[in-house]
């Protein structure tokens, strides 16, 4: 099955027209070396009742029907069905980039208004309209801290996620940047480390509810990063802002994050968004687009593209950043769900993990579960000894049908027995008691 | 148009949250959110209908003809978007252990195989989330390559002709390389000559579009090839004209170390009003030691993903990449099988036939048979008439037709790059040619027509330098709208827009 729509005799009228006799002639210009000879060694075509079975089958061969709590990133939340019936609007799903603004009215004012969604949520003045993922955005960041401090160190915590800080190490070769990471203590980050750290550094990169579910004293890190004259960069939660302070009320200087627990499903790891908010001193060094106001030429609101003398297609070489291509679709899902949820709804969404998650800390320890982090403030993730191997726990659990959660011990030395669980709005007191009794060891006495 | 915040009313709401009968902790005071956010306060159907009425102010692919030049804006099947929401792949976690992905994994696998088979190289990654990314992802892959040669210091240059998309130079920076430009010739190739001068043992290597941003194919490719390949440089493909030439003539049979694929052009992700994208990266097996992590393998009859790589570079992006782009390019390419060289051949042969019938009307800079897409110029309209390539663009708007990108590539003065795709009926093509026609005389005979076009859209020609002066970024409640001061700009400053497709 394929999308064509030329006949035989279209083909023939248009040969004519270009003045050559068949489809070979017009590559011409190929040289001979190095046409391929052959058919492409591809699976024949299917039809759409075909591709239909074939990709069912495919997915059927992953297995979602385990009670999730898993995230480290990636959360299980509720994407509400109005999401989806804006997402498939043909308008916006098969729009490109907004350069002729008189024909994209609708991509552009929709950006705007995610822009407005992410300054409100983060306390910045300034978003753009959107990065790849979570992990991407804090390479664009330290790229930022670069240029506007003039120095070379970046420093992240320990307990900032892995992939995060794996992400910022490939980057930083090529962006002539050292990182230095400071370890966590007892879970949670110390101001004092970072303080000692900052010294020389262009930014800190700290994590906000941080990977363990911790919360961080962010305001002293964040403090302490100033003192140093390096940019406070606080990777947060979303969904966790209706109930954390904004990272612009702590003195940060920019917010970063990954988008997907607002709007988007798992997907095995994407598309998804990543959101990058400043104060406003930064505007005119972050990467990617923004979205600005004017008038048309007849004094009417409208919004245009702006600031591109930042961009690639006008800079190249000096621009800020080579991206192009983003996330738009995916931040609008996640504009439309915050739309929906509305303040009340946002206070109400994290509350709710929150009181899920407690319960879930209370079950596991009667099950016999220690924290790996005592007396630790969390939003909706925590992490527990499971009194074995973790991988051995989670596959007692998946027995059960129970996802349990992410084994630490992939990314921090003797966390071995340790797991992550992570409780959103969708889970519940039965699917917890379930995971507990998974979980559960036998009572010493 | 009021914004969804103008609409909101205090103690609305879209959506309900499960409220369970558990006390809610408390947060430290010190952490806690003091102000909350002003996000909207609508009803859900109130939501609903704000989108949808935004999305009558926007034109797409269902709305019609896009032929935005090295955009590749092709049809994006329906039944893909009903497969990328199947429960097995939405639903999926990606740090789930790798028996829970098998499908997903599997999926991926063939992905890669058929993307090696597509550019003739040995080895794929899917992670860089688009182009760009995979330019920058490939540099990097230069450099590890070069390090682990011991000649990264020595090798500092990246070569890129001046019709190269503004991302190469970007990504070069990017990557901590220096920019050697090399100038086009008459024909519109690579000048040799230029090149030879400029190409030694400090040369990391080069990055090209080919066929390149003018729609044409390199034909001094071999000789290219020799020249960096003799140098011990290599040779980075910017796959963003790829739908000109599957099954035609692949990358890495060109001489190609590296190449990206943009999933959201060639193989139809839709473009989602700017994105999500895809952009894979096949190499040459000296260079696969390198590839981020992790990597998709075949195991047995299973798949796996392995981290296990000693020599390579990190990653680029979370997880194995953007999985929901790469379920509706398989599909895509399952849909068309070995047919993707039939695509590639219509999408020459379109662009042709508009072609023949335009290149009396318009200024043609290289007269040759072009490939998937070819640049026009509005030089002649602009000298005689005083009409831009911006005028004709937003004249086209009138007619129902998405603008081709203009003032790109930045060699061809008042460019029209024009890229029609494989996806389009004859009748359409023809509608398209009898606009541009029309619009030719209108520009001879009444040009303000043209500079005061477009005349029906939802709004008339935007202020762009007032908003980039006085940049307005977010809606300021109260504080909305803002007081500003007017901008002194003549009127042609005011409408200036570079832009490029990409």
């Amino acid at each position: 099955m394929s999308y064509l729509s030329l006949t035989h005799a279209d083909r023939e009228e248009m040969l004519a027209a270009i003045g050559v006799s068949s489809i070979d002639e017009l590559f011409r210009d190929i040289p001979k070396g190095v046409r391929y000879g052959r058919e492409l060694d591809i699976a024949p075509a299917l039809t759409e009742p075909e591709l239909q079975r074939h990709m069912e089958e495919l997915a059927g061969k992953n297995i979602v029907d385990e009670v999730c709590f898993l995230g480290a990133g990636i959360y299980d939340h509720y994407v509400p069905a109005v999401v989806d019936a804006v997402l498939q609007r043909g308008e916006l799903l098969t729009a490109y980039t907004p350069y002729q603004p008189e024909m994209s009215q609708g991509v552009l004012q929709a950006i705007f208004e995610y822009q407005t969604a992410i300054c409100e949520l983060t306390g910045m003045d300034v978003s753009n309209a959107s990065g790849y993922d979570g992990t991407t955005v804090a390479a664009d960041a330290c790229f930022v801290a670069k240029h506007a401090t003039g120095r070379t160190k970046i420093v992240v915590t320990e307990a900032t996620n892995p992939q995060v800080r794996q992400v910022i190490k490939t980057y930083a070769p090529g962006f002539g940047l050292e990182v230095v990471e400071v370890p966590h203590e007892g879970g949670v980050t110390d101001p004092d480390r970072v303080r000692e750290a900052a010294v020389d550094a262009a930014a800190v990169i700290f994590q906000q509810p941080n990977f363990f579910g911790n919360l961080e004293n962010a305001p002293e890190l964040a403090a302490a990063a100033n003192e140093a004259g390096a940019m406070p960069i606080a990777h947060v939660d979303p969904v966790s802002l209706g109930v954390l302070e904004a990272p612009g009320e702590y003195g940060c200087a920019m917010a970063i994050g990954e988008g997907q627990s607002a709007g988007n499903s798992m997907s095995y790891g994407g598309p998804h968004y990543g959101f990058l908010a400043a104060r406003n001193d930064y505007i005119r060094r972050l990467p990617g687009r923004i979205v600005g106001e004017t008038v048309d030429a007849a004094g009417e609101r409208g919004y245009v593209l702006t600031l591109q003398t930042r961009e690639q297609h006008i800079r190249r070489e000096k621009a800020t950043s080579n991206i192009t291509t983003n996330q738009t679709l995916l931040a609008l899902a996640g504009l439309v769900h915050l739309s929906l949820l509305g303040p009340q709804g946002l206070k109400e969404l994290g509350e709710t993990c929150m009181a899920l998650r407690s319960y879930a800390q209370t079950e596991l320890a009667k099950a016999g579960l220690e924290a790996v982090f005592p007396d630790k403030a969390t939003f909706k993730e925590f992490a527990v000894r499971t009194g074995r191997p973790a991988r051995d726990a989670l596959a007692a659990a998946r027995a059960k049908g129970i996802y349990a959660g992410y084994p630490l011990g992939r990314d921090y030395a003797g966390l071995d027995d340790a797991l992550l669980i992570a409780v959103t709005e969708k889970r519940t007191t039965e699917e917890i008691d379930r995971l507990a009794e998974a979980l559960a060891l036998e009572r010493q006495p | 148009m009021k914004l969804i915040y103008e609409k909101s009313q205090a103690g609305r709401r879209g959506i309900g949250v499960p409220k369970p009968d558990l006390p809610v902790p408390e947060v430290p005071q010190e952490l806690a959110r003091k102000s909350p956010p002003r996000l909207p306060e609508l009803a859900e159907p109130e939501v609903l209908r704000h989108f949808t009425k935004l999305s009558t102010r926007n034109f797409g692919i269902d709305t019609g003809f896009y032929p935005l030049g090295s955009c590749t804006m092709k049809y994006n099947p329906r039944v893909n978007e009903r497969i990328v929401g199947l429960p097995g792949f939405a639903n999926l976690h990606p740090l789930v252990e790798d028996d829970a992905a098998q499908g997903a994994l599997e999926l991926e696998w063939h992905l890669q195989e058929i993307l090696r088979e597509v550019t003739g190289l040995d080895a794929v990654s899917l992670q860089p989330a688009a182009g760009s990314q995979g330019e920058l992802t490939g540099l990097m892959l230069f450099r590890a390559y070069f390090k682990d040669k011991g000649e990264d210091a020595q090798r500092r240059k990246i070569v890129i002709p001046d019709t190269a998309h503004g991302t190469n130079p970007a990504s070069v920076t990017m990557a901590g390389y220096e920019l050697t430009p090399v100038k086009t010739d008459a024909r519109g190739n690579i000048d040799v000559e230029d090149l030879r001068d400029k190409v030694d043992e400090h040369t990391a290597g080069l990055m090209l579009t080919n066929p390149s941003t003018l729609g044409l194919f390199d034909e001094n490719i071999e000789e290219i090839r020799d020249i960096f390949h003799g140098v011990g440089a290599l040779m980075y493909y910017d796959g963003a004209n790829l739908n000109a030439v599957c099954g035609i003539s692949r990358p890495g049979d060109m001489g190609f170390d590296v190449v990206h694929i943009n999933l959201h052009k060639t193989f139809s992700q839709p473009h989602g009003g700017g994105g999500p994208g895809g952009g894979p990266i096949a190499v040459r097996e000296s260079l696969e030691p390198f590839l981020p992590v992790p990597v998709v393998v075949k195991d047995g009859a299973g798949f796996r993903l392995e981290y296990d790589r000693p020599k390579t570079i990190g990653k680029v992006r979370a997880f194995s990449g953007p999985f929901g782009v790469f379920v509706r390019s398989y599909a895509f390419i399952r849909s068309y099988g070995p047919g993707l060289k039939e695509m590639s051949e219509v999408a020459v042969l379109n662009a042709n036939y508009i072609l023949a019938r335009l290149k009396e009307a318009y200024d043609l800079p290289f007269d040759r048979l072009c490939m998937h897409e070819f640049v026009l110029s509005a030089r002649s309209l602009k000298k005689e008439h005083g009409v831009s390539a911006l005028d004709v663009a937003k004249r086209l708007m009138d007619y129902g037709f998405h603008p081709p990108t203009i003032y790109f590539p930045l060699i061809v003065p008042e460019a029209l790059m024009i890229e029609p795709t494989e996806s389009e009926a004859k009748e359409t093509l023809d509608e398209f040619v009898d606009a541009m026609l029309a619009i030719a005389r209108e520009g001879a005979e009444s040009p303000e027509l043209l500079h005061d076009a477009p005349h029906d859209r939802p709004v008339r020609r935007l202020d762009e330098v007032r908003a980039a002066k006085n940049p307005i970024v977010r809606f300021r409640f109260e504080q909305h709208p803002v007081e500003q001061l007017p901008v002194e700009q003549s009127a042609g400053a005011r409408q200036l827009e570079a832009q490029k497709g990409a």
